[in-house]
């Protein structure tokens, strides 16, 4: 019996009227975990009941602890029917069951209903003794912590990087269960939310114990998805990268290590590189391996494509041994592994030593049904094979690891595209191993590494390339090679070195295809794939040359399947790394040169474009000094023209295409326009207008070249459907169709978000799905956050200045929150998140005029002379007179409801996380048969995301948070039927849960320990005297 | 390509006053629009008209999913849904419970009933207020009216407790609740050269003296179910009001009266003759006020009778300024009028003279404008 789950209900708010005839209601509410279930007494006529139920006890294995969410009914009593459901509320109890995280959960939950949305609150308490479980074979993996975040949480400290950790567990899909047919949609509807959530309990148990196996005792960058597959069953799949964590303990110590990225990048020296000579070339070999039939399961396999800027030549001399060494040490730590992959996209200094590129592998599959789910050996050896594919890939590039490691499927009816990409990295083997291999290496390692280029120098051996390339030397030190751009999958290194501001780059890509079945369909899939990503590709380069810059960051393609197309988007974060030579133009070639006329367009298209790439290089300030050629030294070496094929060992098939991306070697980037498709490209091209000034935007954590956010963010989600006009649906159509949504999605932000100037949008993360047939939808979630223009590299010294300012008027409420955090908030007490984030709130005080408060604490002392005032109302805000003392209190004393940041970046500009409590993942469906009264489709999809990021609110409050970081939403998915009035849309979202601190409240108890002990030691000394 | 779904959420409620300000008046998205590009945001901006569209459509979402929520504030401050920062929601209940000044004129003092409701359009013609705007007005009249009718207390406490108001609105809506409960008659030719704020003075004065609440005697008998406080005059006092009649009734009291009211301003006042030959029909002007108030009806007419002379003979304000009396002699004659009456020594009722007298020379000065 390793634990016991005690569960109170306290009271309930806001319910609806569910007696007509009284307009009131008779509630009780019935709690239930694993097969036990409680009720409470019934509150008679009320819709602000107050139960105060007992302690509910239920006593359970770790194992259904970790599995099994807590279900909390609320329900309505009917004498003489049955009772009403008002709604559910999931708890995931998880964050309960590590010793670091959360000890309660306590706070007002929004009662959920599937069908109706939020109907009221309720205020549950939730706590969990474990007992210490010595069972050395034991099921469940209590104490593995789970973070969302894809870098080292801050306020850790990464002992050991283990590792790859996957695992999928699939059933059959409530709804498509023959039992479906007689059921309400609430019910199916509930049951498909109660599997999701058990499946997600177990998946994560598993990884967990797989974890502990490895002996790490942390997940970091878990990603969980769910594949909807319909007919053919639910499929949950989780990657993430094992760890052993230390906790920094003293404030003292991780208060410099915890820098916010904007500090860090403060320390970043601007860069110094030349120019001249420059050849861009690009070569990405396409290999496809049309596919073998291979018995029932049809399986078309593989455009593959790696991504790379590289080059030949003769290795630096004095590079060559030690890389192979190097090489050797990594490869014995990573070789054991069966996939050196890593989620991470941010790493420890000194972690990654090389970059080679963006490795990619895709797989068209056709589904069907999953017979057993016990064994789900189908979907697990469909994603072994994708891997083994990337590590191969990885391998061609003269790298033992992948890095920025993600999966992804897009599902149309039975066919299925499965990618994975990520970007090929040699790693340093410190992190990788119990520190053993330090020593000597690791000086070495440090003293070839020149801070700020080190990662750009090409990790492949340049005797035995796989693909043609230009190389340079590192315009940086002049003694390693580079490549003459670079795109990853990671986040900026923070020493890279960088010039002027990066900014967001999308390509974007439509292409019809057939209605076919089955395995033609899969035929006419894989056939179309190359070309699509050749394509995605080429107008990458082509826009990171418009913008005068040689390198991505953070690209993720997305490639979405439906039923008579086929969309590509890829988005990425542009900059100017110092260590890459600079891009040249653009020169557009005509076809022929007969007609003037013609000659005349074309030599206007060639200004247009380089007046663009001047524009651009003003706008994003790119002016990288110019260095002369002689500076350089070496002769840049003649890139092979020769186009070479990759062939992974996992491949067995045998008709293969060869692809050759390289545009041959000139001097300038050349366009040929030679029909009107291309016309058309370079036209798309110049119709992405560049954000409104004083906006910027990226996809990538921070933004290069920002560094003094201010502490306002906002984060938002944005969903937009276009319905084409089915009629001459053509190629270019759909292309502006796509082009124009994307652009006018991004203006329509910009327009939105122009409070905030200067800001940026951080984080810009696209979707893109294809419901029906000519419905395209594209989400979009990112968080906005200002920044100071005027305040430059701020120094130290006018920081502390500052702080010791506000240290005068704000010592009273500081010191009294780290107390606050660290008491244990009692049952009697029901808002102890409220308390936790009081601070936050003190800091919108002192921008709100503050008289709704003082409002209400008249109110306070007013209620009790007049009629309506009932004991609901009193009840309703229990934090009242408790909270007239301090000084700090009344903002949060007025609102019951604290306010909790939501963030997909791993950092809360302008403050510290203290503390992680627990990683949030939940699932919500929500059904519509009134579609036109909800206010149609918009109104729909508008309420049910703002409730779920209440209910992701609600929980983080409950868990004592103020913020979620590392938020993001995983799946939107939408159907509507407008002639049936129904609609019916399913999210998935997850995030880390934390407490954060604002920095300038941390500084002031930093700076108040120096005196101290200054004062200790003047005391001491004047003892010795 | 038609756009089927258009919507942006963010964790923190955006709120864009201009637009709030456009949904309050009563505006239809396609006008909303027109009146922003006519307002150069699309200049100022660059934004596109089709931005502009898709924005405006999204506030116009929001603001209709927390006017739910707007009709009782203390909801829109408990909520989960909609993360507002306090300041906001304190805007956005202050907004939208703001009124015209045009409109509250037109149902100041009727009762707020349906068939009032069914005169929206002819008002919203008279006013050029958006009927939608006239009728979130009225509701809004209404909704307060309803929650706080029933209450003990502060009329304007409990206003401000319930909908969370600023001290100003509170008042204000207050004055409403009060006029709209006693149906003082408000619309009279002769009552439109006063405003709202006039009539709220006198409401406030109103309820601060002459209602039960006043008293101040309720609290110590919670069980009694008396009429509502702060909304019903005191009707005991409205019935004593028929003593003062004496002052004009009585002859000698009335010379008396004169007398020493003359000799204290003598010298002060500039209209110390016009003053002098009018005393009489001042006073019983003044009198007969208090003396009608018995009857519901002629209370409902106390606005029109303080202004007009015609009913019941020659009343007291447009006299007045019939002849120009500057302010101040006004306020001095009516200070030394009502004072002076402590002197006469055959006058019994001092407390009710003064309870009745010092709210209506509040509302006379008040009252005594162009």
């Amino acid at each position: 019996m390793p634990g016991k789950l005690k569960v109170k209900i306290v009271a309930g708010r806001h319910l609806p009227v569910m007696d007509r005839a009284s307009d009131l209601t008779d509630a009780f509410v019935e709690v239930k975990f694993g097969n036990t279930t409680f009720k409470t007494d019934v509150y008679l006529k009320s819709l602000n009941p107050q139960w105060n139920s007992e302690w509910f006890k239920f006593e359970v294995d770790d194992e259904d602890l970790q599995d099994e969410p807590l279900q909390i009914t609320v329900l309505d009593h009917d004498t003489y029917s049955a009772n009403d459901a008002i709604g559910k509320v999931y708890i995931d109890i998880d964050p309960l069951l590590y010793s670091e995280a959360a000890t309660v959960i306590s706070g007002w939950f929004p009662i959920y209903d599937t069908i109706h949305g939020i109907r009221g609150e309720i205020n549950v308490v939730v706590k969990v003794d474990l007992f210490n479980d010595l069972n050395r074979f034991r099921q469940s993996s209590c104490g593995v912590k789970f973070f969302c975040t894809t870098s080292i949480p801050k306020c850790y400290r990464a002992v050991i990087i283990h590792g790859f950790v996957e695992e999928l567990v699939v059933n059959e899909d409530p709804e498509y269960q023959w039992i479906d047919r007689i059921r309400t949609p609430r019910a199916s509807n509930e049951a498909r939310q109660r599997l999701i959530s058990l499946m997600s309990g177990e998946l994560q148990r598993k990884i967990g114990l797989k974890v502990l196996e490895m002996r790490g005792n942390a997940v970091v960058g878990y990603l969980q998805c769910f594949d909807l597959e319909g007919e053919s069953g639910l499929v949950v799949r989780a990657i993430g990268t094992a760890c052993t964590l230390d906790k920094l303990s003293s404030p003292a110590a991780f208060l410099p290590a915890c820098n916010s990225p904007s500090k860090e990048m403060k320390e970043s020296p601007l860069a110094h590189p030349p120019s001249h000579g420059c050849r861009s070339t690009h070569n990405s070999p396409i290999h496809t391996a049309t596919g073998s039939r291979l018995t029932q399961n049809f399986s078309v396999s593989v455009p593959t494509l790696i991504y790379t800027g590289m080059g030949s030549g003769s290795a630096g001399k004095e590079g060559g041994p030690f890389k192979a060494l190097l090489r050797q040490q990594t490869q014995s730590a990573l070789e054991q592994r069966e996939f050196p992959f890593f989620t991470l996209t941010a790493f420890p200094p000194g972690f990654l030593v090389h970059v080679g590129g963006v490795v990619s592998a895709r797989s068209v599959k056709l589904l069907d049904r999953i017979h057993n789910p016990d064994e789900p050996e189908t979907r697990d050896a469909w994603w072994a094979e994708i891997r083994q594919e990337i590590k191969s890939h990885a391998k061609a590039l003269g790298c033992h690891a992948v890095v920025g490691y993600s999966e992804s499927t897009s599902i149309c009816e039975e066919v299925c595209i499965l990618s994975a990409s990520g970007t090929a990295a040699v790693l340093n083997p410190r992190f990788l191993q119990d520190g053993t291999v330090e020593g000597c290496l690791e000086q070495r390692i440090e003293e070839n590494l020149p801070a700020g280029c080190g990662f750009c120098h090409i990790p492949y051996d340049e005797l035995n390339m796989p693909f043609p390339a230009h190389l340079t030397y590192c315009y940086n030190c002049r003694k390693q090679k580079v490549p003459d751009v670079l795109f990853t999958t990671i986040d900026l290194p923070t020493d890279a070195t960088v010039v002027g501001k990066g900014c967001l780059i999308q390509a974007r890509l439509c292409r019809l295809k057939k209605k076919a079945q089955a395995e033609a369909n899969a035929t006419a899939i894989s056939n179309l794939l190359p070309f699509m990503e050749y394509e995605v590709h080429t107008q990458l380069m082509n826009k990171l040359k418009l913008k005068g810059m040689n390198a991505l960051f953070g690209l993720r393609i997305q490639i979405t399947v439906g039923e008579n197309m086929l969309m590509g988007l890829a988005s990425a974060t542009a900059v100017y790394l110092a260590a890459l030579p600079m891009p040249g133009g653009i020169q557009i070639a005509g076809k022929t040169p007969s007609d003037g006329s013609y000659e005349q367009h074309i030599s206007h298209m060639q200004k247009k474009i380089s007046d663009t790439i001047a524009k651009n290089k003003e706008l994003y300030e790119i002016n990288p000094p110019e260095i002369s050629e002689e500076i350089i030294g070496s002769p840049i070496p003649e890139p092979k023209q020769r186009s070479r094929l990759l062939r992974s060992q996992s491949e067995s098939s045998d008709e293969v295409t060869e692809l050759d991306l390289s545009h041959g070697k000139k001097d300038a980037f050349v366009l040929e326009i030679d029909d009107t498709d291309a016309m058309e490209d370079v036209h798309s091209l110049l119709t992405d207008v560049p954000p409104p000034s004083g906006f910027y935007s990226c996809n990538t954590e921070i933004m290069p070249g920002i560094n003094n956010w201010t502490s306002e963010i906002q984060m938002f989600t944005s969903v937009r459907v276009i319905r084409l006009s089915s009629l001459n649906l053509t190629n270019q159509a759909l292309n502006k169709n796509f082009n124009d949504l994307c652009e006018n999605l991004l203006k329509s932000l910009y327009f939105k978000l122009r409070s905030m100037i200067p800001c940026c949008l951080c984080h810009v993360n696209f979707t893109v799905s294809l419901p029906e047939d000519e419905l395209i939808q594209v989400t979009v979630t990112a968080v906005a956050i200002t920044f100071d223009k005027n305040q430059a590299l701020q120094t130290t010294k006018t920081h502390i200045e500052k702080s010791l300012q506000r240290a005068s008027t704000d010592n009273e409420e500081l010191l009294q929150f780290p107390l606050e955090l660290c008491s244990d908030s009692l049952p009697s007490h029901p808002f102890p998140p409220a308390k936790a984030t009081s601070v936050d709130y003190s800091s919108f005080a002192d921008r709100c005029s503050s008289w709704i408060e003082l409002i209400k604490l008249k109110a306070q002392t007013i209620r009790r002379g007049s009629i309506k005032t009932t004991v609901t109302v009193e009840k309703a805000s229990p934090m009242g007179e408790g909270n007239f003392r301090n000084r700090s209190a009344p903002p949060c004393a007025n609102s019951t409801v604290g306010v909790v940041k939501m963030t997909p970046l791993s950092f809360i500009p302008g403050a510290k996380i203290t503390k992680y409590l627990g990683i949030i993942n939940m699932f919500f469906i929500r059904e519509t048969t009134s579609l036109r009264e909800e206010g149609g489709v918009s109104g729909f999809l508008h309420a049910f995301i703002a409730e779920v990021f209440a209910m992701v609110r609600a929980h983080v409050a409950a868990l004592g948070g103020n913020a979620v970081v590392s938020y993001i939403m995983k799946q939107c998915v939408f159907m509507e039927n407008p002639n049936k009035n129904q609609a019916q849309c399913l999210i998935n979202v997850s995030g880390d849960a934390v407490i954060f601190v604002r920095e300038s409240e941390l500084e002031v108890i930093s700076t108040q320990q120096p005196t101290a002990n200054c004062q200790q030691s003047c005391a001491g000394g004047e003892v010795t005297t | 390509m038609t756009s089927e779904l258009d919507i942006f959420v963010g964790n923190t409620t955006l709120i864009d006053e201009e637009v709030y300000r456009l949904w309050l008046d009563g505006y239809s998205v396609s006008d909303a629009v027109a009146l922003r590009v006519r307002a150069g945001i699309l200049e100022q901006t660059g934004a596109t008209a089709a931005v502009l569209q898709s924005d405006t459509m999204d506030h116009y979402r929001t603001f209709h999913m927390l006017e739910r929520l707007l009709h009782a504030p203390p909801k829109l401050l408990h909520q989960l849904v909609f993360q507002i920062p306090p300041s906001r929601q304190a805007l956005l209940i202050e907004r939208y419970y703001a009124f015209d000044e045009a409109f509250v004129r037109e149902v100041l003092g009727k009762k707020l009933s349906k068939g009032t409701k069914k005169d929206l359009d002819d008002i919203s013609a008279k006013t050029g207020i958006t009927l939608k705007s006239c009728r979130r007005q009225f509701d809004n009249f209404k909704r307060v009216f309803k929650v706080v009718e029933e209450m003990r207390g502060s009329l304007a406490d409990n206003i401000q407790q319930h909908f969370l108001f600023s001290d100003r609105l509170a008042r204000d809506y207050a004055a409403i609740v009060f006029f709209a409960n006693n149906r003082f008659e408000t619309a009279k030719k002769k009552l439109q050269y006063l405003s709202f704020g006039d009539f709220a003075f006198c409401a406030e004065l109103m309820i601060q003296n002459w209602t039960l609440g006043a008293v101040g005697e309720a609290p110590s008998k919670p069980d009694s179910q008396v009429d509502d406080m702060d909304m019903d005059l005191d009707k005991e006092f409205l019935q004593d009001l028929k003593e003062l009649k004496v002052l004009v009734a009585d002859k000698d009291l009335l010379d008396l009266h004169k007398s020493l009211v003359c000799t204290a301003l003598r010298g002060k006042l500039g209209v110390f003759s016009e003053m002098e030959a009018n005393f009489k029909n001042l006073s019983r002007g003044l009198v007969n006020v208090a003396a009608k108030l018995t009857h519901n009806k002629d209370v409902r007419d106390l606005f029109v009778d303080l202004v007009e002379k015609v009913h019941l003979g020659p009343q007291f304000v447009e006299p007045c300024r019939s002849d120009h009396w500057p302010l101040g002699d006004v306020r001095l004659f009516l200070n030394q009028y009502s004072v002076t009456v402590h002197s006469l020594d055959g006058f019994r009722h001092q407390a009710l003279w003064d309870r009745y007298m010092d709210t209506l020379r509040g509302c006379l000065l008040r009252l005594y404008h162009d």
